[in-house]
């Protein structure tokens, strides 16, 4: 490719080749300070390429390809070429990673030990990780929590966080301003901006941690909690895991394993401040 | 009444919690969530290949399931042995009973 980046993060090396220089230029600032792929050898590619050659120069627009692609994924304005390459990123990953059980949730880390939340898109668990993050938890990661099948440990994946909508404005109020990428308007999900994680983040991302409290956060109704069970636990971590099928048997005894040895809550949380007050009521009655 | 058979246990594992199992199938990649007596089904048709009726006599002597009502225990067991049978837990064996698998 004509222009290329590289980067780890946490235990993964990836490469974005690009046949425009902004997304690689965006790419650099956002994730400066980030080391790069072990042995210069990245594990995941992702290439920005225009549609038909042409389209390099007339309506330039980024359709994402990589080792794994989806068929049907439909090309992304140029102007969104970072957003492009963090969906080519997170694509790699869902469908390519083998060493660990991906669950789609964001982790926060304290003392060693993980706190996990999953949940759908929009529940808030992007931005309660982000906000954790600012407020003496280590952020490990707000998209994929990397479950180590032999150890049962969470390995860091610290991505910039993706902040939607109102969760850029909660943000921006909350960290310098160095610490946003561009705002990205009017994308499918809305307006995106990028946070880099706080320095100890960056800093501890080879530090995994032991998974200590699952909980499962909701946006918008009165605040609650609902104990789970490890079966009902189980089967949402299914769900939101992207390749527990194909791990197999080492996916079950490593699914099976969290799920008995975590304690398990639903949330529902009206507003930011109440979701962290309840996070950390609960962190100090429960997580063992 | 059909003959069913099963895979041995070497080809499952499985994990309780409250009062349910998660059963990973080994030959088929399959995670299964079991009620009871599905459990205990497939550890009693593991001894060897049975029939409702005979099943279920294992089973009252194993785990006092249908102590009593034989008839009756033989109809549940053979309906749960027909949903074992659909998610591929368990299947006719061939040539034992008077329907073939497949």
């Amino acid at each position: 490719m004509r222009h290329a980046f590289s980067v780890r993060i946490g235990p993964v090396g990836f490469r974005v080749g690009s046949a425009w220089p902004q997304p690689i230029a965006a790419m650099r600032r956002l994730y400066a300070g980030y080391p790069p792929p072990r042995d210069g050898i990245a594990d995941f590619t992702v290439r920005l390429e225009p549609t038909r050659p042409w389209r390099r120069w007339l309506r330039p627009s980024a359709m994402v390809r990589g080792d794994f692609t989806l068929p049907d994924a439909a090309p992304l304005p140029l102007a969104q070429g970072l957003l492009a390459a963090e969906m080519g990123m997170n694509l790699q990953m869902a469908l390519g990673a083998r060493r660990w059980l991906l669950l789609h949730a964001s982790c926060v880390e304290r003392d060693g030990r993980a706190l996990l939340m999953s949940g759908h898109s929009g529940a808030g668990k992007s931005t309660l990780s982000a906000l954790l993050g600012e407020r003496g938890w280590r952020l490990l990661g707000d998209e994929f929590a990397l479950l180590d099948p032999a150890s049962g440990v969470i390995h860091p994946f610290p991505r910039p966080v993706s902040l939607k909508n109102e969760a850029i404005a909660v943000m921006a109020a909350e960290v310098a301003a160095d610490r946003l990428g561009p705002l990205i308007p009017g994308t499918p999900k809305g307006d995106i901006r990028h946070l880099r994680p706080a320095a100890d983040a960056l800093a501890r991302m080879d530090e995994p941690a032991t998974p200590a409290m699952l909980l499962f956060p909701r946006f918008g109704a009165s605040a609650d909690v609902r104990p789970m069970g490890a079966i009902e636990t189980f089967v949402r971590l299914t769900q939101a895991s992207t390749n527990y099928v194909v791990l197999g048997e080492a996916g079950f005894a490593a699914l099976t394993g969290l799920v008995r040895g975590v304690p398990a809550m639903a949330i529902d949380y009206p507003d930011t401040a109440a979701a962290i007050d309840l996070v950390e009521r609960l962190w100090a009655e429960t997580a063992r | 009444m059909p003959v069913y058979r099963v895979d041995p246990p070497a080809c499952r594992l499985s994990v309780e919690a409250e009062g349910m199992t998660l059963l990973y199938h080994r030959p088929s990649g399959i995670t299964h969530v079991l009620l009871p007596p599905a459990p205990e089904i497939l550890t009693a048709l593991a001894d060897g290949p049975a029939d409702p009726a005979t099943l279920a006599a294992r089973l009252a002597v194993s785990h006092a399931i249908g102590d009593g009502d034989g008839e009756d225990a033989a109809a549940v067991i053979a309906a749960r042995l027909g949903e074992l049978a659909a998610v591929g837990l368990v299947a006719v064996a061939p040539g034992i009973g008077g329907r073939v698998a497949g």
